[in-house]
């Protein structure tokens, strides 16, 4: 039967097409670049450990495509369970699968699909894991929605550098970084190599707000009114249909009815700040997930992700973004590293402030605004006694020491050169800063 | 491809295979079965409502012995298909009017082609939008709510809660008394009527809200309402101008905005209808959103009636255009779209080709025309040597030799110079045929994107030949 696929015969040639690019050098190789003689036995296929972060959308492909590259040792974490919204695009998922570990799930049917390929399932979060696990991996690709969960990992990996006597980075401590994002049509890929090249808090302001809710949270535990909004919108709606057609952002009657179901949800949770503007704003601002963005932003990641393990051909310097609205558009270019960056930076973080008259809480707002921390905690040493100033994450912590936010610090100890500990959910590591008082110089005593 | 697999027909050349690739879907259970049958199997798990069907045979010989196979299709898409079959499957589709969509992926380069006659865009969804304000050509309904305030009767709590529109046309109102009814245009002048704005703002300590958006929207609000030079040529297109029995809905309802703007609309497109969020209180807000929504169903529905005049008058049914069709088009005519693509045939006809365009950018020195380039040679290579230049390890050498004289043939039908990129041989020859996955699954992302953007008629296509290159992460768009 000609038309047959041989797959008897197809399996060791599986690897036909990678043994090309592999075996054979070219013009574009990576200098460091060295001809394998068997493919089969290469790095990637024997040795190489590859971490894939998150397993929706991005990592269902990113799976897929590593499989399918050859990486035969690949980890996966990811939190979630699986949800009937996820159906349509996380393609390793089925109905069956609902309620399951996304991470369990993704990792079973890859492993099935592809014999010899080894995913192994995390059902945690990123948090759950010391330096110890992170630092068993050749290369960490993120395929994740949130910002906060990039700038924690972000800080671990570039927590692992080590320096040597010299002061010089050490080759072998750097993990590279592959990170892709997507929202609606557009996307990102960018590849850090952390320590040497612009990483994630270097370029925050690259990252807008987020505006895309996940839908369990939205149908489940909504938090925000936004939350409560979308729910209307994307499963009152369709469910109800009051005016028998699509929503209309710009017809008043349809924001007015989702306005009175969202506040009327929003009572129920306990929720305020539901009002017609907002709802306005929710409606009219629709980005849903685009299946074929995953698609092209997960593919150019494990490219990349290729490219570094292989040194078959340059990895992209460093930041690619992609668009498909008009056509098709991707612009690549070298984010720069920042100098005094906060997570990669080698310079001392200096804090500047007006005077030590300000309070604790101004001191708190310029750095959730300066460098979008989300929830701070600061805590001190005087004295050679550590104190703590404000913890906002435990509960009877907060309740002690939350009448300090109203203290000038001054009062609280602080004063120009001072040094203050911040702890925040943006980064695994606690952060030093030194205060510095706008109109005075540094070297007091 | 990874994703989407090409649906039908597959690929089953008895002789040498052109398609030389694994896919994801096939796995070691479904040993000798017909991978197209497998293809469609698991395709369709994937979404319990999609139909689908396979054809276990290649589209060569469908085209010889069914070449009626293709019509009734909406789109095709080909992948992995040699120069030999694409051309007469490219005329036979061009000649049906349906969409042709080619992807290939070929080490690290990838290339997507768009061979679709004329393709119109309702929605183009445009990243940057100046919102339809009127603020120069105010209706009476706008007129009569922005006349309405005496701003400087209010309390300032209320002051700093009236939409910007109000103060802003407030403003131009008096700029124009003072200017005899000239409608400002220089930044001198527009610099004027951000003084007379400033001058309105109530709270002594810090400025309102809503006056900040009022200077803000002096950029953007404060210009001259035109229809727009793109939009403009739709209208005075051929084929708007000159309806016939057979024009579609897209033209009809174009005749019917032209006809409005050249009659009701005073030289201007029906109102979009949409406000912008701002700074307001919600009754102001939206009282005013309801003007400029009662504005524009208005004038959609002279456009709609218009349309029906025309269907009538073409003797077309009446709902061949619905309202809710006209609606939409007149909310999006500003950045309604067109394209008009050719045929490969004659993109592979030396006597047809756009050599200007291939010659132009192969003068710039980093131009990705150069994949092109390449990936015609391989075409040229394939059909004369039956095999990709260095398929075989003992071969490599001689290929090179050989594609580089494929390529000098193409370049003087091209009546181009020389190509100095022995860089780009030596790396193509290197791939010899490789199908790279993460390469096809981001042509294939990418090609399922245009499927629907061509289906669903939003959103701009590419136009029409999209180049990819991995080595680097570009694409490059060129029109052939
Ligand atoms: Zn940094």
């Amino acid at each position: 039967m000609d038309v047959a696929v041989q797959i008897k015969d197809a399996f060791p040639k599986r690897w036909c097409h990678l043994k090309k690019v592999l075996e054979r050098t070219g013009p574009f190789c990576h200098p460091d670049f060295e001809p394998s003689t068997d493919v089969t036995n290469h790095f990637i296929m024997t040795t190489c450990k590859i971490l894939v972060i998150g397993a929706g959308g991005l990592g269902c492909e990113l799976l897929k495509n590593l499989a399918l590259m050859g990486f035969k040792d690949i980890h996966v974490i990811d939190m979630d369970t699986i949800d009937l919204s996820n159906l349509n695009r996380q393609f390793l998922f089925r109905r069956k699968d609902i309620g399951q570990s996304k991470a369990e799930v993704a990792a079973k049917f890859i492993n099935q699909r592809i014999p010899g390929c080894n995913v192994t399932p995390h059902y945690n979060k990123i948090q759950d894991f010391d330096e110890c696990f992170y630092r068993q991996f050749h290369i960490v690709v993120c395929g994740l929605d949130s910002i906060v969960a990039r700038r924690w990992i972000n800080g671990m990996l570039i927590s692992l550098l080590t320096y040597d006597d010299d002061g010089d980075l050490e080759q072998s401590s750097i993990i590279p970084m592959v990170d892709g994002g997507t929202e609606g049509f557009k996307g990102n890929v960018r590849v850090i190599l952390p320590g040497i090249s612009a990483c994630i808090e270097c370029t925050l302001d690259l990252f807008p707000p987020q505006v895309t809710y996940p839908l369990c949270t939205i149908a489940s535990t909504p938090r925000l009114p936004e939350h409560c909004i979308e729910y209307v919108k994307v499963i009152q709606w369709p469910k109800e249909n009051p005016y028998e057609a699509a929503i209309d952002g710009d017809d008043p009657v349809h924001i007015n009815w989702i306005y009175e179901k969202a506040s009327e949800r929003a009572n129920q949770f306990n929720i305020s700040g539901v009002n017609f503007r907002l709802v306005q704003g929710v409606v009219k601002n629709i980005i849903p997930a685009v299946a074929s963005t995953n698609a092209a932003i997960a593919a150019a990641c494990t490219t990349e992700v290729f490219k570094i393990a292989t040194s078959c051909s340059v990895p992209l310097s460093n930041y690619m973004v992609f668009n498909d609205v008009d056509g098709l558009y991707t612009y690549t270019y070298e984010a720069e590293k920042k100098d005094d960056c906060l997570a990669c930076g080698q310079t001392a973080k200096v804090l500047e402030i007006k005077s030590t008259e300000i309070k604790l809480q101004q001191l708190i707002d310029q750095l959730t605004e300066s460098y979008q921390m989300k929830n701070p905690g600061v805590t001190t040493s005087i004295n050679g006694k550590n104190r703590t100033l404000y913890l906002p994450t435990v509960s009877s912590i907060e309740e002690q020491t939350r009448e300090n936010l109203k203290k000038n610090l001054g009062d609280l100890g602080l004063e120009n050169g001072s040094e203050i500990n911040v702890a925040d959910v943006t980064s695994p590591n606690t952060l030093v800063f030194v205060l510095k008082v706008a109109s005075e110089s540094m070297q007091v005593e | 491809m990874a994703s989407p697999a090409p649906k039908s027909p597959e690929q089953s050349d008895k002789s040498k295979k052109y398609d030389r690739q694994l896919s994801f879907f096939l796995d070691a259970d479904n040993i000798g079965k017909s991978r197209a049958q497998v293809a469609t199997q698991l395709l369709l798990e994937l979404n319990p409502d999609v139909k689908g069907d396979f054809v276990d045979e290649s589209p060569k010989q469908i085209l010889e012995t069914n070449p009626d196979f293709f019509i009734g299709h909406t789109l095709v898409i080909a992948t992995a298909i040699s120069e030999r079959v694409l051309v007469p499957l490219s005329t036979r589709l061009w000649d049906a009017g349906i969409p042709l969509i080619v992807a290939r992926s070929y080490g690290f380069i990838g290339s997507i082609r768009i061979q679709v006659e004329e393709h119109t865009v309702v929605e183009s969804h445009p990243d940057d939008q100046h919102p339809d304000l009127r603020l120069d050509a105010p209706f009476p309904a706008l007129k009569q709510f922005a006349d309405s305030f005496d701003m400087s009767q209010l309390e300032l709590k209320d002051h700093a809660r009236i939409p910007y529109v109000v103060p802003l046309y407030q403003a131009l109102q008096t700029w124009m008394q003072q200017h005899d009814g000239a409608f400002p245009k220089s930044s001198k002048d527009k610099n004027e009527l951000r003084d007379l704005i400033k001058k309105g703002n109530k709270n002594p300590d810090s400025e309102e809200q809503n006056f900040t958006e009022a200077i803000r929207a002096v950029n953007f609000a404060i210009r001259k309402t035109v229809v727009p030079t793109d939009v403009q040529d739709i209208l005075n297109d051929n084929k708007c101008i000159n309806l016939t029995s057979k024009s579609k809905p897209f033209w009809i309802t174009a005749k019917a905005v032209k006809d409005f703007v050249d009659n009701e609309g005073k030289g201007l497109l029906p109102l979009r209808g949409s406000l912008p969020d701002m700074t307001s209180d919600t009754n102001n807000y939206v009282k005013l959103q309801q003007i400029y929504h009662k504005q524009s169903s208005k004038d959609a529905e002279i456009v709609f009636r218009r349309a029906q005049q025309l269907l009538y008058s073409l003797s077309q049914p009446r709902d061949n255009i619905s309202e809710a069709y006209v609606k939409n088009f007149c909310k999006h005519e500003s950045s309604i779209a067109i394209q008009r693509g050719s045929c490969i045939t004659s993109e592979y006809d030396q006597k047809t080709a756009n050599a200007s365009e291939i010659a132009l950018s192969l003068e710039q020195p980093d131009s990705m025309m150069v994949y092109y380039v390449m990936l015609r040679a391989i075409d040229r290579f394939f059909d004369e040597y039956n095999a990709y230049p260095g398929e075989f390890d003992d071969q490599l050498e001689v290929d090179i030799i050989k594609m580089k004289s494929c390529i000098s043939k193409l370049l003087s039908e091209w009546s181009c110079g020389p190509l100095s990129k022995d860089d780009y041989v030596h790396e193509i020859c290197r791939y010899g045929g490789a199908e790279l996955h993460s390469v096809s699954a981001f042509i294939g992302g990418c090609a399922a994107q245009e499927a629907i953007k061509i289906i669903t008629k939003q959103y701009k296509p590419i136009n029409n030949t999209l180049i990819y290159d991995a080595i680097s992460s570009n694409t490059a768009t060129f029109a052939f």
